[in-house]
């Protein structure tokens, strides 16, 4: 707990310094952005802030990364609680719920009336959108960077073992795997405990309830009921094939997470974020040859839209009336369609409105690779109108819940543990968690 | 009779206190104060009204049987990276006192791996002795599942206190050494006129001697591996608290909780039942092993 105030203590030192740096303009506000993306991801925010800072000359962005999306969060909260928050902040999905319950942001769509701007909401893709709105549909953030899972192929190896279809249902990949072990391949399929492919992406597009109400968009009295459905069967599955040795566990502790597994072509198939596309193209040899589709499905399922990742930017409360002027200034630039497609093209997120993402293919921008095969993450996110269980997650706690499951399905891989039994447990214990956060909030509602 | 010199104003002793002073409000007193509130609150994230709660988050925390198997863990930890630490700096410090030629080099090595961080040195040893891709690799060919954190919770607390012994190594080295060579020579040198080898004035004179260092160390180390950053850094890097709850030290347990989940009031509770454990553990070593300790 002494963290706790020391990083508030460095928050507000760092918030200070980042003040008084830099020469004084007297006619130029400064706000503040903080954002998780670290590495080469980071650089390209920090290509966004400069961009905007030399395109005009009445405000000046201060962007500083914090190193993650969960510190981002975290700094975020100590820095409000001691009155130095950043005018924007970028929090990561699994935060969505914390933030709309803080009270402590100003709403997206209220931020762009009060300042003048016309946002066409409408023009945001649901399955995207929906993810941060209020249940009536209103967004309070704006998405950013934006993705969703796929699963990635190796297609020389898929014909080096004579598979001459491509792996669209489980019962296809079963298959493969098959083909691909008989061929010499040690690793045909990696996975890694990662909840948000294996659990929640699947749940969406088989049209499994994660949790009660809506998968909590109704309610903070939700329950979690994922040891019941589907993804049982489905884990049940992967522990069949892990036991014959067709899927394989790859982790960081292990010595390799699952992006590298595919890029040195020790595994043929994973599922992993779009995001990861840009890396994937640059780090396997070239001339290997490799695809990526919609993550598959039980044959015999009707399909439905998958779940957006990522973060989205929150405009933060009590910050003076000038800097969400800027601010304003700020979203509106990242919104524009060049802008939008200049982010896309150095990232690998998807585009996050209709025009933007049209635009886009118009140019012919996914024609050719390296750009290939990202216009599959849009066609799976918007694969069918958001519903009850695919538009979204909002439960509380939800990175707890995220880490109860990874141990869950980490006792059931590595341990030898009981399928139905872990996930009972998990189960349990991540409604303990929301019932704490129930109480946490007792009395506010979810709009 | 020695000679004393007097402060003749109150307010002067204070002043150079001060900043000390200050400090400690600061950085311990103040967030002490904010634990004590929130453990019996359930605080909200971003502030606001907090709802007295009782004795609520603690029943939550004793009840929860992944608590008391992370308290198993640090017991084990601690007590484990203690031993070892002081046992490697002894070995190393009693080496090096012999001055054979090249001592001047080995003290200086011995003390670098202090210089690394503890995540740094955790991130370096994850790569080294992962059980597919490290040195280990070659070894789990021949016999599988020989060496692997990643599956057994044994190997994977075996692997996160060779990190911290590997690290903190060098800091008991240091205390140690200067133990040693604080010790008459003229006593090591009778006992090996009369016979004795390097190790039997080792076991009889210089450790005896040594007793207030390794006292000091063992306070210190038992501290450290309970709540030292080095302990958080070090699991956090590599094993992540698992498998299965397999390395899930209190520290990390609470700073988990916290920060990642948000769960300050449980976080809060469990820092508080931490601080009482350590409490308990540095009054059994002055009561029970100080008393065995000669100083002069």
């Amino acid at each position: 707990m002494k963290i706790t105030v020391l990083q508030s203590v460095l928050a507000s030192l760092l918030a200070a310094t980042a003040f008084g740096a830099g020469p004084v303009y007297a006619e130029k506000t400064k706000f503040e952005f903080w954002y998780g993306l670290s590495g080469d991801l980071g650089e390209r925010v920090q290509d966004a802030c400069k961009k905007f800072n030399d395109m005009q000359a009445d405000y000046e962005i201060i962007c500083t990364s914090q190193n993650g999306y969960d510190t981002t969060l975290q700094n975020t909260i100590a820095a409000y609680r001691a009155k130095k928050q950043p005018a924007i902040t970028q929090i990561y999905d699994a935060g969505t719920l914390d933030m709309m319950l803080s009270g402590a942001f100003v709403p997206a769509k209220k931020l762009m009336a009060d300042n003048g701007y016309t946002i066409e909401w409408a023009n945001y893709f649901g399955g995207i959108a929906n993810y941060y709105a209020t249940a009536a549909g209103e967004l309070n953030s704006f998405p950013f960077n934006s993705s969703t899972a796929m699963f990635y192929y190796n297609v020389d190896a898929f014909q080096k073992a004579g598979i001459d279809f491509k792996p669209e249902t489980w019962e296809q990949v079963d298959e493969a795997a098959r083909k691909l072990k008989a061929a010499g391949f040690e690793c045909p399929l990696g996975f890694n405990f990662d909840t948000w492919q294996m659990m929640e992406q699947f749940s969406a597009i088989h049209n499994q309830p994660i949790a009660t109400k809506g998968n909590g968009y109704k309610g903070l009295d939700a329950e979690l009921v994922f040891n019941k459905t589907k993804f049982v069967d489905h884990v049940k599955f992967f522990k069949k094939m892990a036991d014959e040795k067709l899927f394989v566990v790859k982790t960081k502790q292990l010595g390799m997470d699952i992006v590298p597994a595919f890029t040195s072509q020790t595994c043929q198939m994973i599922q992993t974020s779009i995001a990861d596309h840009g890396t994937i193209g640059k780090s396997l040899p070239e001339g290997v040859k490799w695809e990526v589709a919609m993550l598959p499905v039980w044959k015999g399922t009707e399909r439905q839209n998958s779940l957006v990742g990522g973060a989205s930017l929150w405009v933060m409360a009590g910050r003076p009336e000038a800097e969400y002027k800027g601010a304003a200034a700020f979203l509106n630039f990242l919104a524009t369609p060049e802008m939008a497609q200049w982010w896309s093209t150095v990232t690998g997120y998807i585009p996050v409105t209709k025009t933007g993402f049209d635009a886009m293919k118009a140019k012919g921008f996914y024609d050719n690779a390296p750009y290939k095969g990202r216009e599959l993450a849009i066609a799976s996110l918007t694969y069918t109108p958001t519903s009850e269980n695919t538009r979204g997650i909002r439960l509380g706690g939800f990175t707890q819940i995220r880490k109860e499951i990874s141990t869950a399905l980490e006792a059931i891989f590595m341990q030898n543990a009981d399928v139905q039994a872990e996930l009972d447990q998990a189960a349990d214990r991540s409604n303990a968690v929301l019932r704490r956060f129930e109480k946490t909030y007792a009395g506010q509602k979810l709009n | 009779m020695e000679k004393r010199s007097v402060f003749n104003s109150w307010w002067l002793p204070i002043l150079f206190a001060l900043p000390q002073i200050l400090l400690i409000l600061l950085f311990f007193y103040w967030p002490a104060i904010a634990v004590m509130k929130w453990a019996f609150t359930l605080e909200p994230p971003f502030g606001g009204a907090a709802e007295f709660v009782g004795l609520t988050n603690f029943k939550e925390v004793f009840a929860d049987p992944f608590y008391w198997k992370s308290v198993a863990v640090s017991l084990i930890f601690a007590l484990c990276g203690t031993f070892f630490t002081i046992l490697v700096g002894l070995v190393l410090a009693i080496a090096v006192d012999r001055q054979l030629p090249g001592s001047g080099l080995f003290r200086f090595l011995y003390i670098l791996p202090y210089a690394i961080a503890g995540p740094a040195a955790g991130m370096a040893f994850r790569f080294i002795l992962s059980p597919e891709r490290g040195l280990m690799a070659s070894v789990n060919a021949a016999f599988p599942d020989f060496w692997n954190p990643a599956k057994y919770g044994t190997h994977a607390l075996v692997l996160v206190i060779v990190i911290f012994a590997w690290k903190w190594a060098g800091y008991t080295f240091i205390f140690l050494l200067a133990g040693l060579q604080s010790v008459p020579r003229s006593l090591a040198e009778a006992a090996a006129m009369d016979g004795a080898g390097p190790i039997r004035r080792a076991v009889d004179i210089q450790v005896p001697l040594l007793a207030p260092t390794l006292f000091f160390l063992l306070v210190i180390m038992m501290t450290e591996g309970f709540v030292g950053s080095d302990t958080f850094g070090i699991v956090h890097s590599t094993t992540g608290g698992g498998p299965n709850h397999g390395t899930e030290v209190m520290v990390f347990r609470i700073v988990d909780e916290a920060f990642k989940g948000l769960n300050y009031s449980g976080a809060s509770a469990q820092s508080i039942v931490l601080i009482g454990l350590i409490m308990i553990f540095t009054f059994i070593q002055f009561r029970f092993i100080e008393k065995r300790v000669h100083y002069k």
